[in-house]
């Protein structure tokens, strides 16, 4: 009887937090829809800023943040992914290995400014893009790859022994194995780690405001080396460096309720695809 | 008939002081067998003996696991495989390999058969279809499945999955087919069929069987080797084996009094 009553307590316990936490979340998501949902129109969404993003529209934060956004994945899921398939297939397992590993965990977890300031010491002075798309791009890859590398060598090495052996027994090299079983079969868990980078590069401000990001650029960037307008960068001009902050409140919301959908319609996209590679190669 | 130990030129298969280590455990100690052409050859033993072990080095898939050794030597036609410069790949293309749990790739039935030739670089069509269905026919399963080339793998019954890893097998052209335990998964009726399927797949390849089913070694196989925790016990006819083992051990292990 105790111990049923301990169980009972702890899954009280448990569904307590968990609707607590659900609830704040929603709390969140729910202020921003309040406040922000006024603002959106169509005006808002595909023109220009005016008067320091103090009236208009955002439109080039938006194509800024998925021009960043799509650099940054370009950039950073080839790398991850071909640096996690050296790292569990082909690296001999040591103590190097190990210590990269723990490198690799290590970076996941420094701050987003760091990594912006690197990004403004190699790509934007030493290697001369000036302030530019493909410099936060690649800052914002270089961030999110330790999370996509971590994901992806998990997955490779959730691929059962069976699956490699029936290849290699094939006569496949290991080239082959890992081309046409290998990846294939990981996929989607490799795409789990590419989302989360996904929600994290998006929403980034520190990387891309040493590296890429302008405060009013009512044109759209021509070149990668053009700086561009970035929605995290966008809002926090407007609430925090605003000469009329508070008179542009509705702006804000409305900006942060268009990150948040991008975001979220990013992820679904994501998911979706995960979804489909995993009905296709379930084991 | 010929007699154990007279072969040496025309076995397919010689392996002369075999020691194998996973690490620093030795797995294999100095076994030394011979296998015909065209025979069927069969590993017995208790869970553990090393059969396993022993059929894996044939093609050398252990070589997939770290921190394997092997000493010794192991001639297939003559060429000793663990020699500098031989080409694994080209090695298991001629040494096909069924495992113990069947393990279709998650791709349609065709895209299974065709996985082998693919790789080796077959990329015609017409070519394709007709390695598929030899193959297939070969395996004894065109018939179930010539409908459905396009269903995924997995949608077959577990039978069906080991003859397809067969058909997979055999489509790459090889010699010597290697089944670790190929019937140990399955119901009755599927063993008998992968059974039947030995019989008739022995006219043109020399099969080794590792197998938990005495009955089963005794059913199939010419020849059978007795092996117990890393010795190869012994070897010979399998209806000697089977009827007047030499060895006590043997006899314990066939007669069941343990194992």
């Amino acid at each position: 009887m105790r111990q049923r009553s301990n169980g009972f307590l702890a899954i009280w316990a448990m569904r307590i937090i968990f609707y607590l936490l659900v609830s704040s979340v929603g709390i969140i998501v729910l202020d921003i829809l309040w406040k922000g949902l006024p603002s959106i129109s169509l005006s808002f969404l595909l023109d220009s800023p005016r008067r320091s993003g103090a009236e208009g529209g955002i439109f080039p934060a938006i194509v800024g943040t998925v021009y960043l956004v799509t650099g940054a994945i370009a950039a950073a899921l080839p790398l991850g992914i071909a640096s996690a398939v050296y790292l569990s297939e082909y690296a001999k397992q040591g103590l190097f290995t190990r210590g990269v590993r723990f490198a690799i965990i290590t970076l996941a977890g420094v701050p987003s400014v760091v990594f912006g300031l690197f990004g403004l010491g190699l790509f934007v002075i030493f290697l001369g893009f000036g302030a530019s798309v493909l410099a936060g791009s690649l800052t914002l890859a270089c961030m999110i790859l330790p999370t996509i590398i971590v994901a992806s060598e998990e997955a490779l090495q959730a691929v059962p022994r069976e699956l490699r052996e029936a290849s290699l027994a094939l006569g496949a090299t290991r080239w082959q194995t890992i081309w046409r079983s290998v990846l294939p079969y990981s996929v989607s868990g490799i795409m789990t780690g590419s989302i989360l980078g996904i929600g994290r590069a998006a929403g980034e401000t520190a990387p891309i405001l040493l590296t890429a990001a302008a405060f009013f650029l009512p044109n759209l960037p021509e070149s990668p080396f053009d700086q561009v307008m970035a929605l995290p960068y966008h809002l926090y001009i407007l609430a925090t460096q605003h000469p009329e902050a508070a008179k542009v409140r509705g702006m804000q919301y409305g900006t942060a309720l268009v990150l948040l959908v991008l975001v979220l319609g990013i992820n679904m996209a994501a998911i979706l695809l995960r979804g489909r590679f995993r009905k296709k190669y379930r084991w | 008939m010929v007699e154990t130990g007279e072969r040496t030129s025309d076995a397919k298969i010689v392996v002369e002081h075999l020691d194998f280590h996973y690490g620093s455990v030795q797995a294999l100690f100095d076994v030394s067998v011979e296998m015909a052409p065209r025979k069927v050859t069969a590993f017995i033993g208790p869970s553990g003996c090393g059969k396993s072990t022993f059929l894996r080095t044939l093609n050398r898939m252990n070589d997939i696991i770290p921190g394997t050794r092997v000493q010794g030597r192991v001639l297939i036609d003559g060429h000793d495989i663990y020699s500098n410069g031989t080409d694994v790949v080209a090695l298991r293309r001629s040494v096909g390999m069924v495992f113990q749990k069947s393990n279709p790739f998650p791709k349609s039935i065709f895209e299974n058969v065709v996985y082998g030739p693919r790789i080796h670089g077959e990329k015609n069509s017409a070519r394709l279809r007709e390695i598929a269905e030899q193959s297939l026919q070969r395996a004894g399963l065109w018939a179930e499945v010539k409908d459905r080339l396009d269903q995924n793998a997995l949608s077959l019954s577990g039978g069906q999955q080991q003859r397809l890893c067969i058909a997979r097998a055999l489509a790459v052209g090889p010699e010597i087919l290697l089944m670790d335990e190929p019937a140990s998964a399955l119901d009755p009726r599927s063993t008998a069929r992968i059974e039947d399927l030995i019989g008739e797949l022995r006219e043109d390849y020399t099969i080794v069987i590792v197998t938990h089913n005495m009955q089963q070694a005794a059913r199939v196989s010419d020849f059978t080797a007795f092996f117990y925790e890393g010795h190869l016990v012994e070897f010979g006819e399998t209806q000697q084996i089977f009827t007047m083992p030499k060895k006590k051990q043997t006899e314990d292990y066939i007669t069941g009094r343990f194992g």
